[in-house]
């Protein structure tokens, strides 16, 4: 092995070797804590509470709401994270169409 | 020479703005009218846009359904009605509907004529409570004024109930009265919005499907016309493998479109059954029916 294809094998080591110490320090910080689910859940629940004055909950909604916090309970907190944002998602939408159709249920009308 | 040079020029614009302003007063009002609450006009609206939509279709003949618009379903329930689902629930409600209180008292005591040939007066508004009252609410009601518990508004024993007083009215037409009463055009127009209002994921509303959609298949379903689909309730549903109240219509079709439904009876359902009832006036009185 001559002088420079043993540096360039020396170099693609280092880079592996970073490579996976890259891996192993970002992973936690890319997986959803606990306290990331609480954020996230908090933020849907609210959004939820919302649709419910409304008098519009979906369906859907309560089903995310219901999966994040099973998920939460077998601590998969990146499921539960998702799952709760997904929730939160939905609750906006639901907000959404009940103010809108505050006005736009007109078009609808037989008249 | 001055005088009529400005007579010349001033009594078109003159004339002008009085016509702008006319104008604007026809346009305001034009714009406005929809939005006043008038229950009459929107009855004859209903079943004008029903019969032109279906002109074959005889205007009593529209509270069956899907089978007024379509023939091969019409043939299948017409033979389905010599032994029909609900006769089990028919039979049940009659004797339910004999069978005394623990008190001693029945049902006939809580309702005018004894409870017999009145269902084309529900939903009615109880201008003392200041809201609707439906059938189904006035029977748990007459239960917990006897001492009685009350029974699940969606199905079984209240379907039972409301099939015999249906049965017993069967060709009357539906007479739902608004009062002169604030409270009950607002229940009234509360009802049309809601009858009218998009929910659920779907983003459907009742009229999606019963006014833009009836004859048209849903899967495997036809849907039915909005028009006189309440004056067939109760119903077995061949789908349910039961009998069903309009509770449990109302509550099912939230759930379809993906919205959570609302608690059985809670003021937004009593009051779309008073907007339909109403629209449906003088069409007969056909439940208990059957449906797919």
């Amino acid at each position: 092995m001559n002088e420079g294809m043993s540096s360039a094998m020396s170099m693609i080591r280092n880079m592996m070797l970073a490579a996976v110490l890259m891996t192993s320090v970002a992973l936690p910080a890319w997986a959803a804590s606990e306290t990331d689910y609480k954020t996230a859940l908090a933020a849907a629940e609210s959004a939820e509470k919302e649709a419910a004055q409304l008098r519009n909950k979906w369906t859907t909604t309560e089903a995310q709401l219901k999966a994040a916090r099973k998920a939460a309970g077998a601590g998969d907190f990146d499921a539960a994270t998702a799952s709760a944002k997904e929730a939160e998602a939905l609750a906006k939408a639901s907000i959404f169409q009940a103010t809108s159709e505050k006005q736009r249920w007109k078009d609808m009308e037989i008249r | 020479m001055r005088l009529q040079t400005i007579l010349r020029t001033s009594l078109p614009l003159a004339f002008a703005a009085l016509s702008a302003a006319a104008l604007a007063c026809v346009a305001a009002s034009a714009i406005a009218a929809p939005d006043k609450v008038d229950p009459m006009a929107d009855g004859k609206a209903f079943r004008k846009y029903f019969t032109d939509k279906f002109p074959k279709v005889k205007l009593e003949e529209f509270v069956n359904g899907p089978y007024s618009m379509n023939e091969g379903l019409r043939k299948q329930w017409e033979e389905k009605e010599q032994f029909p689902p609900y006769e089990f629930a028919l039979e049940a409600g009659k004797e339910m509907f004999s069978t005394p209180f623990k008190n001693g008292k029945t049902y006939a005591d809580c309702f005018p004529n004894g409870g017999i040939g009145i269902r084309q007066n529900y939903p009615y508004f109880d201008e003392k409570e200041g809201k609707v009252v439906t059938l189904e609410l006035a029977l748990n009601r007459c239960r917990e004024a006897n001492g009685e518990a009350p029974y699940s508004y969606v199905k079984d024993e209240m379907a039972s109930l409301t099939a015999y007083m249906a049965f017993t009215s069967r060709g009357k037409p539906m007479d739902i009265k608004i009062p002169n009463d604030p409270r009950a055009l607002e229940a009234y127009e509360n009802g049309k919005r809601y009858f009218y209002t998009r929910r659920g994921q779907l983003n459907f509303s009742c009229a999606t499907c019963h006014v833009q959609s009836p004859g048209e298949h849903i899967r495997a379903e036809v849907l039915a016309p909005a028009l006189g689909i309440l004056n067939a309730m109760p119903i077995y549903r061949s789908e349910w493998a039961s009998m069903g109240t309009i509770s449990r219509r109302f509550t099912s079709c939230n759930s379809q479109t993906r919205a959570v439904p609302l608690e059985p009876q809670s003021d937004e359902y009593r009051d779309v059954e008073y907007f339909l009832s109403y629209v449906a006036n003088g069409l007969p009185i056909a439940g208990p029916g059957a449906r797919p």
